[in-house]
């Protein structure tokens, strides 16, 4: 809990798709200015909602299965799951009470 | 709400980074609310910048908003990472509230928000945002190596985002309604010399095709009304921008497109003690040195008003 973690195509079946909460993967990439602004909003959310939402980064220039099966073509993507099922999408970085609205939905 | 503050400046970009230095050494100990996901401004989302007065070599765009927020920081400006959600600015004591409630209060404002990528304004521009339609060259062209993409647009920033994306992308081509480039010639030079680039002039964007992602560009000629479509997976939009005035609009007064309106050369507003200045105000230049430059005026004109008010006040 606490911080998000790393996952990488190799880990993210067991990390993501089998999570027993719902899961946020944070596809992101050291060249993008809007994916570093939403970092430090998504370590605090991990915080807040440890327990109840599991927050992921995946490094996408590492990791181009991952990109490619999910058909990303814009970074920051934050994808959410559910039971193993992407249920929302979102692109773009966003102010942090935004992003909370986007937890508290999937959470439901 | 907290104490009263000398000044509060709202925006992160040349402009407000300036307008901190210029306070902060002037001994004002600006706030700069500098935005949540949109500090350091338009310069974030670039790469080299060449034409920064002092930079023999270059600077990369994020580089210089970072080494210009330290500068601010070193003289006593308080940076904070939070969006002005609500202003408050006709009476003697001007408030602003942040994304996280908190209000600010101070007898000067300087007003610094930018502008924001304007869109082409097409059915399925926001559909296919995302999957294959970008505003951000830097962060997405990696998505599209070895594929075709169109960018639209024929300013500097239509030209440096067909330049980088030359090292991903097959083919780049660029879809300009006039028949010559507007931005630096330099630039224009550089791209025209580009093997990857091509250019389709006269011309706009009026439609998308595609599902899932994007598969297509349909481009109509400017002159003849032809219509025809350009295989694309890539669509970068950088037609321009416009002001991020919403936040003052009905209060300070701007023009008809929402540029704030300033007194002659000074950054003066219509509001008592409201200095506007960079991009929000800047309709023709709208480079970092010059955002730079009035920036630098504003924390002038504010420190002026400033000083005026106790000497009246004493």
């Amino acid at each position: 809990m606490g911080k998000p973690t790393n996952v990488t195509d190799a880990t993210f079946e067991q990390e993501v798709l089998k999570s027993d909460i719902p899961v946020v993967v944070d596809f992101w990439a050291t060249w993008c200015a809007p994916c570093r602004a939403i970092a430090p909003i998504l370590d605090e959310l991990s915080e807040t909602y440890a327990g109840r939402v599991k927050v992921v980064k995946l490094d996408a220039d590492a990791n181009f299965d991952s990109v490619r099966a999910y058909g990303i073509t814009t970074i920051p993507t934050m994808n959410f799951f559910k039971g193993g099922v992407l249920v929302k999408s979102v692109i773009g970085a966003r102010p942090k009470p935004a992003i909370a609205a986007l937890f508290d939905e999937v959470l439901g | 709400m907290n104490d009263t503050r000398s000044l509060i400046i709202v925006g992160s970009g040349p402009a407000g980074y300036t307008a901190a230095i210029y306070a902060a050494r002037a001994g004002l100990s600006p706030l700069v609310v500098a935005g949540s996901v949109t500090a350091g401004g338009a310069l974030m989302n670039t790469t080299e910048v060449e034409n920064f007065p002092g930079f023999v070599t270059g600077i990369q765009g994020p580089e210089l908003m970072e080494t210009l927020q330290a500068q601010a920081e070193k003289f006593g400006a308080e940076v904070l990472f939070d969006d002005a959600v609500a202003l408050s600015l006709d009476g003697a004591v001007k408030t602003v509230t942040v994304g996280n409630g908190t209000t600010y209060s101070s007898k000067a404002v300087i007003l610094a928000m930018g502008s924001a990528y304007r869109e082409i304004g097409i059915d399925d521009e926001k559909r296919l945002s995302g999957k294959g339609v970008s505003w951000c060259a830097t962060c997405d062209g990696f998505f599209f190596r070895d594929q075709d993409v169109v960018v639209v647009g024929g300013g500097d920033s239509a030209v440096e985002e067909a330049t980088f994306l030359t090292r991903f992308a097959r083919t780049v081509t660029i879809v300009h309604r006039r028949d010559e480039l507007r931005a630096s010639k330099i630039m224009a030079d550089r791209a025209k010399a580009d093997p990857k680039i091509v250019f389709r002039w006269n011309s706009e964007v009026v439609g998308l095709d595609g599902d899932a992602k994007l598969a297509g560009v349909r481009v109509r000629d400017v002159n003849t009304g032809d219509e025809s479509t350009l295989g694309a997976t890539g669509l970068f939009v950088a037609i321009g921008h416009d002001p991020r005035s919403e936040l003052v609009t009905g209060v300070v007064a701007t023009d008809a497109a929402g540029y704030v309106l300033v007194e002659g050369r000074t950054t003066a507003t219509n509001v008592a003690g409201v200095f506007a200045c960079g991009d929000l105000v800047d309709s023709r230049y709208r480079q970092a040195i010059t955002a730079a430059g009035s920036g630098c005026a504003a924390a002038l004109d504010a420190q002026h008003y400033l000083d005026d008010l106790a000497e009246h006040s004493a």
